[in-house]
């Protein structure tokens, strides 16, 4: 058992040793070796302007657009829904967080938000101002069905 | 018991007998700033953040939850210590305050929150006290050093902007309504207004 794993091991060394060679393994990491240690990048102001971004796609969480430093959401409370749970949005005039989100996993509604969405910094998060680490081609689907038709094979069907 | 009291009396009314007034008058300047010295010096000590974390129970739980917040460590390098946020910087209500804290010599001296789990136990009953306390005095901690005469909106966020020029400046809430939990962590704030 033990010449099992210790081969198993050394299979994943020599693959790491090959992987590490090529260029551009991880593109967040840069092109560091593993044993350099990189000169972290400054950390950028996070976005506080209060104004909704579009959202790329329809079932996309929407961003955060504010600060939430020292936020606290534990077993005893959540800061968030001291401004977004339904019964503070009249104070706060912040966006309720949406209905899916006092539903359990059989579409029960319930009185507060449900566990399963209660850690909301899982889907939404706040927005930096800084170039992207890694650029992205991705379009929405408005780009792709007002795209030109280039050739005639790939013309989006009407 | 009467009569021991005028004997008392008739000392102090009488004459000096063996002291000249020079004695008693420069003496008694003498004690009154030794005294008066010493009584603040000791109030002072008091009122640090090394006394405050002498103790294990304000060390090790609600110390190290400060350490993380923009009160502790922050761009400009301005910080609030203990007493700042505590304990009225005015003598009459500091001297108040400070008698309200022999409770918690007593509470130390019995160990109410001697471990991590009772001062968790307790924690919401402490945190109502200071909110209470704050709101009470219209959150003048706060306001020692954040007065609301010189915010200036321009610089602050929508949002903030939006609450301070409404509800913190019609006096309808005050800075603790609002402001929970950001020196330390919160307690359970089920039925907490505004939670």
């Amino acid at each position: 058992m033990g010449r099992l794993i210790a081969g198993v091991l050394l299979m994943i060394a020599g693959l790491a040793a090959v992987y590490a060679a090529g260029d551009h393994i991880d593109a967040l990491r840069g092109d560091y070796a593993i044993a350099d240690e990189p000169v972290p990048p400054r950390m950028a102001p996070v976005e506080n302007t209060d104004m909704r971004r579009k959202r790329s796609y329809p079932m996309q969480p929407p961003t955060i657009p504010h600060k939430i430093d020292d936020y606290q959401v534990d077993l005893n409370t959540n800061k968030c829904m001291s401004c977004h749970s339904r019964r503070r949005t009249e104070a706060s005039q912040a966006p309720m967080v949406s209905v899916t989100h006092y539903m359990d996993r059989d579409g029960n509604f319930l009185a507060e938000v449900s566990p399963r969405r209660y850690f909301c910094q899982q889907c939404h998060v706040v927005q930096t101002e800084t170039e992207p680490l890694i650029r992205s081609d991705f379009q929405d689907v408005d780009m792709m069905l007002h795209k030109p038709a280039a050739t005639g094979e790939t013309a989006p069907t009407p | 018991m009467i009569r021991w009291l005028k004997n008392q009396w008739q000392v102090l009314r009488g004459p000096s007998r063996h002291f000249s007034l020079g004695f008693l008058a420069i003496g008694g300047f003498v004690a009154g700033l030794l005294f008066w010295g010493g009584f603040n010096t000791a109030l002072e000590a008091t009122n640090t953040e090394r006394f405050c974390t002498g103790c294990h129970e304000m060390h090790d739980n609600v110390f190290q939850e400060l350490k993380t917040t923009i009160h502790y460590s922050n761009r400009s390098g301005v910080r609030a210590s203990c007493p700042d946020c505590h304990v009225p910087h005015e003598w009459t209500h500091k001297i108040a305050r400070k008698m309200q804290a022999s409770k918690e010599v007593w509470g130390w001296l019995f160990g109410t929150i001697s471990t991590r789990e009772k001062f968790l136990a307790k924690r919401r009953e402490l945190a109502e006290h200071e909110w209470a306390r704050l709101k009470a005095n219209d959150s003048l901690e706060c306001r020692n050093c954040h007065n609301f005469a010189y915010m200036d909106f321009t610089r602050q966020s929508p949002r903030a902007e939006q609450a301070h020029a409404t509800e913190l400046a019609s006096g309808k809430k005050t800075c603790i309504d609002c402001h929970k939990g950001i020196a330390h962590r919160l307690p359970d704030m089920a039925g907490v207004e505004g939670w």
